[in-house]
């Protein structure tokens, strides 16, 4: 099954596809430096002990996102 | 903490990037890179020079230059603050943008992160844009080989038509390979960079701009890339390339038409000024993905196992605040343990040395006030600051280095952020209030690694509300003094180091405080994007970071407050001695603040004491010492219950000490904290906020204590 979330929905441990990124014009450019694109896998690896920001997996390095940002990144969860 | 020589102090004020070579044929580099790659310490080997270094992204904030001699070549080396992108928009990846456009460097060297290859080839592929001479570093290529990630970089260069050379900083493994690549580079620049390929529309667009610009200007940047920055033109990129080219340019009619053109074009075949920027972006991520694909090779799978293990204690949801908390103390505890015993080694012999001098200016038959002024004026302040302030220092900031060598301040930060987030500030304050430990004007210049410029003038305001260095050894004293001195062997130092972490809590709990009032009133406003970088943990260069922080930091905090001592302490003693009427000049100036004083749990002397410390907070106490002394009871101070003697002679109670400690841990900052303040925000309203806020809650903080104290304690006599 594939289905359309957004990034703040992802569970822990579990991996996703990027579909498109909904931010502002600065943080949509910060994100893109960082290698997020459409199609980059991301990966939800630790949350913060007050459950927001969220630690994602991007291309090899551990980013931290509030969940105003990560919720603004739509995804297709990948099978497990 | 960005901490050394260089970046503590009046050094810490940036005062612009003018290239200093030490002959004309110097040739300039350009050191380039992500946040957090080893940049400086590749800088630090090059240069022999000792930028600090720490694992978090983000502790160069300014340029630092450095000389270098390889081969019979001089060499200029810039180290530029980290960038993920030559087109991002914050305060600092400016600085490093700049430079590699319009600096005119011979080369430009890119550090890259060897465990995270591929999203450093972004930079690169960027810079490559711009300049032929551009020579990729792969750093901390030993730590790639225990993650068992294996890099192919004869293939990579071949691919990206530069050269690439990996290099273990640290261990100074392939520095040589590296300056030999560059001057190689130097001398032949007819090497073929690989050019990135975009979709067909921009590839036109291009090709009917480039020529144009090529015929207008002979700028020092690629045509190429001008075009493709004028193709996805916005505001910010007019302000920042306008800045460095001749304004003639952007009227020229030719490209101004041409590219009106063009933009019709493109709005009438429906493309968005955002899709030409996501294919932009997307050429060059996928370029460096494909460079990537057939030459880096993960052979363990799960090398991040070990990282995320450890994250899961230091930020789990039970874990991550007993951790922080515990981590301050032990640092504390090990600082206050350790510094009891050579601070008494070292006032012994201070004061051995007093006797010895006072022998000998009467052998000299010095005149009397000469004697008096000297030794008992400048001599004493200057004994006082190195045996109370020396220790402790020396010990408190190799401990903390070896915190932010490992990779946990960022940690810290991953932790706190909901906290900021509820004060409508950003997570990355944290490490402001980290580095503000050390010294303040470090911390408020490390502010420029916080994009929002309202959330950076929050982080600037509240620094001060974390004690430096030169406000610990008062706290630790008084809490010595006062609230241990009964308990017995260990248990004194584990509860002096509870004290002191309570005192830095209810600092932290302020800066919260004064964060979400400044946020909902003069600098109202949401909270803002950001992204944090959580770093590999490291292993620790347990013997460098001793070193370094001795004789970088130590040493030079402990000068300056010598500096300062020296005449603070003549000041004190001739304002002890010269009379005015009956009463001495002293006594008068506390006399005056006295009343006040009384009402926020002080007295005059101790105000006045806090006044002469604007310079540096390291001299609080021993002036409060020396005034108190100057009254009369001259003792032999030889230890701190002798100390606590002359203070609670001097009326002191147990409430006057917690006044002491929370008015020195709340009131204006030091003179450097204000001008880096000054230079920092360009404005003396910010200043004079940022020295308002924290002296009004710290005045109203000791009053109502001092209050409530002295009610309640009034009805327990009763």
């Amino acid at each position: 099954m594939r289905s359309v979330e957004k990034l703040s929905g992802l569970n822990q441990g579990k991996r996703a596809l990027v579909i498109d990124i909904y931010s502002n014009d600065s943080m949509r450019r910060r994100l893109q430096d960082l290698g997020l694109i459409k199609g980059t896998e991301v990966s939800c690896v630790q949350k913060s002990p007050m459950g927001d920001p969220v630690a994602y997996l991007i291309r090899g390095a551990v980013i931290a996102l509030r969940h105003e940002d990560s919720s603004c990144v739509q995804i297709e969860c990948c099978e497990v | 903490m960005g901490l050394n020589k260089d970046s503590m102090g009046m050094n810490a004020v940036d005062m612009g990037l003018v290239i200093k070579k030490a002959h004309d044929s110097d040739r300039v580099i350009a050191l380039g890179g992500n946040p957090n790659v080893g940049k400086s310490t590749v800088f630090n080997e090059l240069t022999g020079l000792r930028q600090h270094t720490g694992n978090w992204p983000g502790k160069t904030v300014t340029n630092a230059q450095g000389n270098c001699t390889y081969k019979n070549t001089g060499y200029v080396i810039v180290d530029l603050p980290g960038c993920y992108s030559l087109m991002a928009h914050s305060t600092e990846e400016e600085v490093a943008r700049d430079f590699i456009c319009f600096g005119r460097a011979d080369a430009v060297v890119i550090v890259c992160d060897a465990t995270c290859l591929e999203r450093s080839l972004n930079l690169v592929l960027q810079t490559m844009e711009i300049t032929r001479n551009v020579v990729v570093c792969v750093n901390l290529i030993d730590e790639a080989k225990k993650k068992k990630i294996k890099i192919d970089l004869q293939a990579i260069s071949e691919k990206l038509g530069v050269p690439v050379i990996g290099t273990a900083a640290r261990s100074k493994k392939g520095l040589d390979d590296l300056m030999d690549a560059v001057s190689l580079t130097i001398q032949d620049g007819g090497r073929r960079p690989l050019k990135i390929r975009y979709p067909e529309y921009i590839e036109t667009g291009i090709s009917k701009i480039e020529p144009l610009i090529k015929e207008t200007c002979d700028c020092v940047v690629d045509s190429r890339w001008l075009s493709l920055m004028l193709l996805h033109w916005d505001r910010d990129m007019h302000s920042f390339i306008g800045r460095n080219i001749e304004e003639s340019f952007f009227t020229n009619k030719n490209i101004v038409q041409a590219l009106s053109e063009i933009k019709n074009e493109f709005t009438s075949r429906g493309i968005t000024e955002r899709q030409i920027q996501d294919d932009i972006v997307s050429a060059i991520v996928h370029t460096a993905e494909d460079i990537c694909k057939d030459t880096i090779s993960f052979e363990n799978k799960n090398y991040k196992n070990k990282d995320s293990k450890i994250d899961r204690i230091l930020t789990g949801k039970w874990t991550a605040f007993p951790i922080m908390i515990l981590a301050l103390l032990g640092v504390f505890w090990l600082t206050i343990t350790g510094a009891n015993y050579p601070s008494q080694v070292i006032s012994d012999f201070l004061f051995w040395i007093e006797a010895q001098l006072l022998v000998f200016f009467g052998w000299m038959n010095a005149p009397q006030f000469l004697t008096e002024m000297l030794i008992l004026g400048v001599y004493r302040v200057l004994a006082w600051v190195v045996s109370v302030m020396l220790p402790p220092m020396a010990i408190f900031f190799p401990l903390f280095t070896l915190l932010e060598d490992v990779g946990f301040l960022p940690r810290v930060a991953f932790n706190l952020d909901k906290c900021f987030k509820k004060c409508c500030a950003c997570g990355k304050q944290a490490l402001t209030m980290c580095m503000g430990f050390g010294c303040n004007a470090a911390g408020i210049i490390g502010c420029r690694i916080i994009d929002s410029p309202r959330e950076r003038l929050i982080a600037i305001i509240t620094n001060n509300f974390v004690p430096c260095n030169g406000r610990f050894p008062t706290l630790i004293a008084i809490i010595s003094m006062f609230f241990v001195g009964s308990a017995i062997g260990g248990g004194a130092s584990v509860l002096s180091a509870v004290l002191l972490t309570a005192v830095i809590v209810l600092g932290i709990f302020m800066t919260f405080v004064a964060s979400k009032l400044l946020s909902k009133t003069i600098l109202k406003g949401v909270p803002s994007s950001f992204t944090l970088e959580l770093p590999p943990y490291r292993k620790p260069q347990i013997g460098k970071v001793i070193i370094r922080s001795i004789f970088d930091r130590t040493l030079f905090v402990l000068g300056r407050a010598i500096a300062v001592a020296a005449p603070a302490g003549l000041v004190i003693w001739l304002m002890a001695n010269v009379h005015i009427g009956d009463m001495t000049l002293l006594a008068h100036c506390s006399g005056f603040l006295d009343p006040f004083a009384r009402l926020i749990g002080l007295d005059g002397v101790i105000l006045f004491a806090f006044i002469l410390g604007f310079p540096a907070n390291e001299i609080v106490i021993p002036i409060i010492i020396m005034a108190y002394m100057a009254k009369g009871s001259i003792l032999e101070l030889d230890n701190l219950s002798v100390l606590k003697q002359l203070l609670v002679d001097n009326g002191w109670t147990p409430i006057t000490a917690i006044s002491v400690m929370l008015f020195s841990l709340m009131h204006w900052p030091c003179s450097t904290a204000l001008l880096t303040i000054k230079k920092e925000t360009q404005s003396l309203k910010w200043t004079v906020v940022s020295m308002l806020v924290p002296t009004v809650i710290g005045i109203g903080t000791c009053f109502v204590f001092t209050t409530v104290a002295r009610l309640i304690g009034g009805i327990k006599i009763l």
